[in-house]
């Protein structure tokens, strides 16, 4: 007895977490996807009905909202998260003396809740304090920059501060396949006096494919989720204009009591996802193993 | 290894003294930036609201006054309550302490049977954990919503605490799995020799070598529990809230006037724990960050 509880410590040890996973993710989300198929409301009902809850969904101009602001905030979000992040990946690896503390400087907001991040920017682009009134008080009297409270630019607010939080993230990741790039290829092609911005293009940046694919990978994940940013800087508002999947997934599940509503958006956020994710996991698994 | 593959633009003539300002000038703009908002939230936070409304955002306070921070702190108002953030502050310690503790040892010692005890199976459970990392959350809000409220923890601390090792559990096994699949197995198979048990091995070979791994997932739960608003929303009620969540109340509530040097000095209070851990084991944080983003 006890050499058989010695042999089977290690299972009996994992046993909990996998019996967590499987019930808390594997269930959770089977419990989700039948609720979503069934005509709930304030309580969750058992009976499928097949896929009215997506029809609906499909048919919200909410949701219609939520999935365009979701396409430009993820695409600006994670283009500009990117080139900016390589930009000064790039700019620190000129061998510079304080490069230390300014990738301090630069990866501190990512550190932050983006509650923090979204009552900072909140203020900093307010249109009657903010921004606007320095340069105003610059003298440029016509000069407006009122995004937070304007329907059709509030999005492009939120992916300013996103950008703020994540880019130094990028750099970080960036520096580090910089930094990693086989030196003696670089140096072969100094001494045949490549200039190096044509070594960067040609030799460094193409050699840092799989980076690239890990940044693209957060990022467009952090762009899904991407939930208290917008509760903290724009509310959703004005009106619906800055919704996105996960605040509507939110407001249907603990405030408008539509619980299919809310289960059928959550099902297509984690399509979405899937759909980044699934090709990237399934890739890393395999190359591991070759 | 940085000295040695770092790629410098070779100055070659003088026009590379003035490339170099430039490259100086940029990086220092960029700096400027991304400390801006800080700046400015700590400014704002030591002015009276009469000096913002005719000072400039960016100006320095010309009388320094600490009284928002102590409204801040201990009587701003969410709603209808005005007790500041200084409860929910305490509510987030008593949280994210305990959730860390459970969530880091539960990832060591998965971690470590996975990498060491390769037994049938294994491998299958550890991708099945990896895998539930990625979901979005809002998958699982619902039933959990549920759950909480079926096993009688619903809107408490321990409610969170549950929900937050639940899915903690992923990425610090995930981390741990990943540096202890670097050590040889024959190193537990001579301890097995020499007659150590699991227990044995784990506490007297693996412990004293975890210490970088350990400070990584730590601060990583950390900052991911600390900084948590979703969880923290949706399983909260009056008087369990964490502190993300009552900074979001104090600065979005539409009563009274908008105070916002002390939605500013909210905001800093809010953010300084791990503000705080940043400065002191960035290291860490950054090592996390990386780690965590090339999973697998």
């Amino acid at each position: 007895m006890a050499d058989w509880l010695e042999r089977n410590v290690p299972r009996i040890l994992l046993a909990p977490s996998f019996l967590i996973v499987l019930i808390f993710v594997y269930g959770f989300i089977a419990w989700t996807a039948w609720v979503s198929m069934t005509r709930s409301r304030l309580l969750p009902k058992y009976e499928i009905e097949g896929f009215i809850q997506y029809e609906r969904l499909f048919a919200a101009p909410r949701w219609d909202t939520a999935m365009n602001n979701l396409f430009i905030f993820g695409a600006l979000f994670i283009v500009v998260s990117m080139m900016l992040g390589l930009l000064l990946a790039i700019l620190l690896d000129q061998k510079i003396r304080i490069e230390g503390a300014l990738r301090t400087i630069y990866l501190y907001p990512m550190a932050l809740s983006m509650i923090v991040t979204g009552t900072a920017w909140q203020w900093v682009m307010n249109p009657g304090l903010g921004i606007e009134a320095v340069v105003r008080g610059w003298g440029f009297e016509n000069f407006a920059f009122d995004w937070v409270i304007d329907p059709d630019m509030a999005i492009f607010a939120i992916v300013i501060a996103a950008v703020w939080q994540a880019s130094g993230f990028v750099m970080a990741l960036f520096l580090a396949g910089l930094r990693s790039v086989d030196d003696e290829i670089i140096k072969a092609a100094k001494v045949d006096g490549i200039p190096t911005w044509r070594i960067y293009s040609a030799i460094v940046i193409p050699s840092m494919a799989p980076v690239f694919l890990s940044a693209f990978i957060v990022l467009a994940h952090l762009a899904i989720k991407s939930f208290d940013l917008v509760i903290a800087l724009t509310g959703g508002g004005p009106g619906y204009a800055t919704d996105l999947p996960a605040t509507y997934m939110y407001a249907m599940a603990f405030s408008r009591g539509d619980i299919g509503q809310a289960a059928s958006s959550a099902m297509v956020m984690m399509a979405v996802v899937f759909a980044i994710v699934v090709p990237y996991l399934y890739s890393e698994l395999r190359v591991k193993r070759g | 290894m940085a000295e040695s593959t770092s790629l410098p633009f070779v100055p070659s003539r003088g026009g590379a003294v003035a490339l170099r300002w430039l490259l100086f000038a940029v990086l220092a703009l960029f700096a400027l930036f991304y400390l801006m908002p800080l700046f400015v939230m700590i400014t704002t936070s030591l002015k009276s609201l009469d000096e913002i409304r005719t000072g400039s955002l960016v100006a320095l306070p010309e009388s320094v006054t600490f009284e928002a921070w102590t409204t801040a702190w201990s009587s701003a108002c969410s709603g209808i309550q005005c007790e500041g953030l200084r409860p929910y502050f305490w509510n987030s310690v008593a949280l994210t302490v305990p959730a860390v503790a459970l969530s880091t040892l539960l990832g060591a010692v998965n971690g470590y049977i996975i990498a060491q005890w390769r037994f049938r199976g294994a491998n299958l459970i550890f991708s099945l954990m990896l895998f539930g990392c990625f979901i979005p959350f809002q998958v699982v809000l619902l039933p959990m919503a549920r759950t909480l409220g079926f096993i009688g923890v619903a809107g408490t601390i321990p409610g969170l605490i549950l929900v937050h090792v639940i899915y903690g559990i992923g990425f610090t096994t995930l981390f741990f799995r990943n540096y202890y699949v670097t050590i040889p197995v024959e190193l537990v198979k001579a301890a097995k020799v020499d007659g150590a048990g699991f227990f044995r091995i784990f506490w007297s070979i693996f412990m004293p070598l975890s210490l970088p791994i350990l400070m990584v997932t730590v601060i990583w739960q950390f900052t991911q529990i600390w900084n948590d608003f979703l969880f923290g929303v949706s399983f909260s009620q009056a008087g369990t809230q964490p502190v993300t969540v009552a900074l979001n109340n104090i600065v979005n509530s539409t009563t009274g006037v908008k105070e916002y040097n002390v939605n500013m000095a909210a905001a800093i209070i809010a953010a300084f724990p791990t503000l705080f851990v940043y400065a002191v084991a960035g290291k860490y944080f950054i090592r996390g960050l990386t780690a965590g983003s090339v999973k697998g």
